[in-house]
């Protein structure tokens, strides 16, 4: 996110989501569905430079990681494991509002190369949010092992982002998945996500809320997404915005309680 | 404009090892969108492995993982038997 000042983002890292990045640290957010080797994928990225926590004011749990790539730091964070990011659950609130609102610099899905048909779902959803994704299929040597193989580079042509094939536990794959975070972050690859198109009414009823949503966002949130998720009915998305994107706290007595909160760092 | 198949049943009629295809979804909601997530959409192809002692949950195969579903949820998809 060019547009937002850094120091800005520091701020509202920290204040929202109890994440201490520095200025230079491009953010990461690391997400996919359960049970696809993330905290993996994650352990093996950012070695024992970890930092365990809860999200701030909820009982699910964070974890913080760094590393360096030629150079550039990273900080890496791990999202609550969910097959979808339309908030169902606490889990996908907290994954949502840290890809919508905390300014990742990348979303790295990471997706079960054994069940690629579920796992892109989630992918998919990433990328009406955002386009700044790079897709990791994990799991690659149990799919060798089933004998399923994966088009990679069709799969990244299709979908319009960087994908990268890895096994986590066996440490393959993973100096690419750092050469195209690296690439993505600094805007050497600029991803164009494949877009999702709807039925006809569908598209028409976001052609006309685009329109009005536009010059309210200000470029903050894509506002296809945000027409989508006012036609699905989703008020809580509107609370977030409120949330997460005014400047000053609202006099509002629900939001004084989110204050309450200590913005600071659990204490391991 | 619900199209007319001859030998729709619930999910829930499903006996361990038969495998059907969903037709519909007439559940509402949170459970709606939660069966979406979890891929079960028209045309999926779904398993039923086994049913718990007590008959319910019963878990199901569902595009590669196996999911628990409730009866009462269970019965709000509508299936077509596949006969192999």
């Amino acid at each position: 996110m060019s547009c937002m000042c850094i120091e800005k983002r520091t701020e509202l890292l920290h204040h929202k989501f109890g994440i201490a990045a520095s200025a230079e640290q491009k953010v990461i957010a690391l997400a996919g569905n359960p049970n696809t080797g993330k905290s993996t994928v994650f352990n093996a990225l950012t070695g024992l430079n970890q930092h365990t926590g809860n999200w701030p004011g909820k009982t699910v749990g964070n974890a913080q990681g760094t590393f360096t790539h030629k150079g550039q730091s990273f900080l890496l964070v791990d999202l609550p494991g969910t097959y979808s990011l339309l908030p169902n659950s606490v889990d996908e609130q907290v994954a949502r509002d840290f890809i919508c609102f905390g300014q990742p610099d990348v979303t790295l899905v990471v997706v079960d190369a054994t069940a690629m048909e579920r796992n892109l779902n989630l992918a998919l959803q990433v990328m009406e949010i955002t386009d700044q994704v790079v897709l990791c299929v994990n799991l690659m040597d149990e799919a060798e092992r089933k004998g399923i193989e994966i088009n990679i580079a069709d799969l990244s042509k299709k979908l319009g982002i960087p994908v990268v094939a890895t096994a986590a536990r066996q440490k393959r794959g993973l100096e690419e998945l750092q050469e195209r975070l690296l690439d993505v972050a600094c805007g050497n690859i600029v991803p164009d996500p494949f877009m999702l198109r709807y039925s006809q009414e569908i598209e028409q009823a976001i052609s006309e809320l685009e329109l009005k949503l536009t010059p309210l966002l200000k470029g903050a949130l894509k506002a296809r997404w945000v027409a989508l998720r006012l036609l699905d009915g989703d008020d809580t998305l509107l609370q977030d915005i409120e949330r997460y994107m005014t400047e000053e706290p609202l006099q509002d007595p629900s939001l004084g309680r989110e204050q309450e909160v200590s913005p600071s760092w659990p204490q391991a | 404009m619900a199209k007319k198949v001859q030998n729709a049943v619930p999910l829930s009629e499903l006996v361990p090892g038969s495998k059907a295809r969903v037709l519909t979804l007439s559940a509402e909601g949170m459970v709606r969108r939660r069966l979406l997530d979890l891929g079960v959409v028209p045309q999926t192809i779904i398993e039923c492995v086994r049913r718990s002692p007590i008959g319910d949950p019963t878990a199901y195969r569902i595009r590669g993982t196996t999911i628990g579903l409730r009866k009462d949820d269970a019965k709000q998809i509508m299936v077509e038997p596949i006969i192999e």
